[in-house]
């Protein structure tokens, strides 16, 4: 039984060897010039370092929302319409109701300036971001 | 079209979710406060009309068997809106009065009511869980709408962060009475006795999260910083709305899903009962802000109410669901008398020395509070005293005496604390000179109506004890079968 997953094991030995293959290879061969940016850990482009009650822009925020509107309309509408044919017509109103019930939270969203990214109320201690 | 007659028996949350969208679109386009507010009063009395019709009506499941209308589902359903009617007219006035009548605080209580009216309608644990979502996450905005205070944001923060950790707990209860059962009906758990322990296990978890939500002891320490921190009309809601919401759900839940397990859960329910009892009002006895007073009160209440549903029986379900309405009528009131004191000095106005010489100022509100603490004390012929008598005497028949009697003794102890407010009102001199401006005409007249009927339903308990007693009769609760 175990004999079946041998071939799993040796893709665990290649991949372990080559990656640190490849740690070992940069560390000797590449070159050394550090910066204070390059020494910061990775934090997705975002300044790692600083007070955790920063300021920034509450557009972040409006944009995932809108992502989740979307979002969650494609987990429903994707398996309703797979399987459309067997569950019928009365479906497909619930699911007219439940899209328009997102559109409305769509209109509400874009309303309240969503998308309006007016640079002018970025706050003031980033300088980072030129109005 | 079946699917038509079952949203029909749905109407007041139908009616309410239409309300909140038209609000929101309100908001977004034209900003328009009145109409707002005409909005949501109105949406709300059609909707306490159509549940109130709903009490008479028949008890059947609905869409297929994932919601349940009539008798106690009919009731929470009612007392919810009624409850969300009161607040939103309190709420327009005081929120004006400190600056926070956001348009957004009329979405959030209408769509968190909806999740309310799902919860107390729940006959599926998928359904449950979706309307304790749906109200939790109204709350937690609600609960900091006063983002510029300090203890606005401790509130809504530290509600969100234990709420969704006691979701976590409820949700991982659901799985395993799934994985112990089958099945998230309702009814079709209520024909397993023992599951073995994943049962066990997930009936614990289940509970734990039910216990967050009502705030007993010790999941409690969320309560007094939260209600401290909440706009106090929103506090008034929190506290009675969404504690009936999930206790008529509990109510459904432990006699549809957990009927053979009874001596279990009962023996749970007393020891949780006995500490909440304890805790809430000793606690409560040393607190110097009125509205922490009031928070460790609700914890004692929960308390109260938990001794009802630990008999297990039909009289301790129906007096359950009396002492909840009384426990509505009482808190809103009170809090709603506290809000219109602390308008007078921004958010600081809340200790009870400030209340000092504050009866002869405004007699009318002074004399309401007195109505809702009485009543809140259990002392007769206020509605607060009926549920407790009925609660407790549920308690003897079902042979739990010794709950019964720490219940009484500490609801005694409970009375010294609502009665220092009192003296505090008429017994001693004003240091500070403050000058009581009147309430307006809704405001004055909800808080006269919630007092009218706390003492009407203490006066008279005998119709609506009959209609609570109906909705236990006959044997074991049989579902229907899955389409």
């Amino acid at each position: 039984m175990l004999e079946q997953y041998f071939p799993i094991l040796i893709l665990i030995g290649i991949a372990a060897f080559l990656s640190l293959a490849f740690m070992l290879a940069s560390k000797l061969l590449g070159p050394k010039r550090p910066s204070t940016a390059k020494l910061q850990p990775y934090e997705s482009g975002m300044d790692p370092l600083g007070e955790a009650k920063d300021r920034y822009s509450v557009s972040f925020y409006i944009v995932a929302m809108e992502f989740i509107v979307f979002d969650l309309e494609i987990i429903f509408i994707y398996p309703w319409a797979v399987r459309y044919q067997e569950l019928g017509i009365g479906t497909f109103w619930a699911m007219m109701v439940f899209i328009a019930i997102l559109t409305l939270g769509l209109f509400y969203t874009l309303k309240k300036g969503s998308i309006d990214f007016d640079l002018r109320r970025v706050p003031q201690n980033r300088p980072d971001i030129k109005p | 079209m079946e699917i038509l007659n079952d949203m029909l028996l749905y109407l007041p949350a139908i009616i309410i979710t239409v309300a909140g969208l038209i609000v929101m679109m309100v908001d977004a386009y034209t900003k328009n406060a009145t109409m707002i507010y005409t909005v949501s009063v109105a949406s709300l009395i059609l909707a306490l009309a159509a549940s109130v019709y709903g009490l008479f009506g028949p008890t059947v499941d609905i869409f297929y068997g994932m919601a349940t209308t009539g008798g106690t589902a009919a009731f929470g359903t009612a007392l919810v809106v009624a409850a969300t009617l009161f607040v939103v007219v309190l709420s327009r006035e005081y929120l004006t009065s400190i600056n926070h009548n956001f348009a957004e605080v009329y979405t959030l209580i209408l769509f968190g009511t909806v999740g309310m009216i799902v919860l107390a309608t729940a006959n599926d644990l998928v359904t449950v869980f979706m309307g304790l979502e749906t109200m939790s996450i109204a709350l937690y905005v609600l609960a900091g709408i006063v983002r510029d205070e300090k203890t606005g944001i401790e509130a809504a923060l530290k509600y969100f962060l234990l709420g969704s950790f006691a979701t976590g707990f409820f949700l991982y209860g659901i799985a395993l009475l799934y994985g112990a059962t089958g099945t998230t009906r309702l009814a079709d758990i209520g024909l397993y006795a023992d599951a073995g322990l994943i049962y066990w296990a997930g009936v614990g978890l289940l509970l734990v999260g039910f216990f967050f939500k009502v705030s007993v002891v010790p999941f409690h320490m969320w309560t007094p910083d939260v209600y401290e921190g909440a706009p106090t009309t929103i506090t008034a809601y929190m506290a009675t709305a969404a504690k009936t919401a999930a206790f008529v759900s509990l109510i459904l839940i432990l006699e549809r899903a957990l009927p053979l397990a009874v001596e279990q859960w009962s023996g749970v329910l007393v020891v949780i009962a006995i500490l909440t009892m304890i805790l809430g009002n000793i606690v409560a006895m040393v607190q110097n802000n009125v509205k922490r007073m009031l928070a460790y009160s609700s914890i004692a209440h929960a308390g109260y109410v938990l001794v009802g549903l630990a008999a297990g029986t039909a009289a301790g379900y129906s007096a359950v669901l009396y002492y909840l309405l009384a426990y509505t009528l009482m808190n809103i009131g009170a809090f709603g008398v506290v809000a219109y004191y602390e308008r007078h000095k921004g958010m600081q106005f809340n200790s009870v020395d400030q209340y000092a010489g504050m009866g002869y100022k405004q007699p009318f509100m002074a004399v309401l509070l007195g109505i809702f603490l009485f009543s809140l004390a259990g002392i007769p012929p206020f509605a607060g005293f009926i549920g407790k008598y009925q609660v407790f005497a549920a308690a003897i028949q079902a042979d739990l005496i010794g709950l019964a009697i720490v219940g009484v003794l500490a609801s005694v102890a409970g009375v010294y604390y609502y009665l220092r407010v009192l003296v505090f009102l008429y017994m001693k001199e004003g240091t500070e000179e403050i000058e009581l401006t009147q309430a307006g005409f809704p405001y004055r007249s909800v808080l006269l109506l919630l007092a009218l009927l706390t003492i009407y339903f203490g006066v008279l308990p005998g119709g609506l004890s009959e209609l609570l007693a109906g909705f236990h009769q006959g044997t074991l609760y049989s579902g229907t079968p899955l389409p």
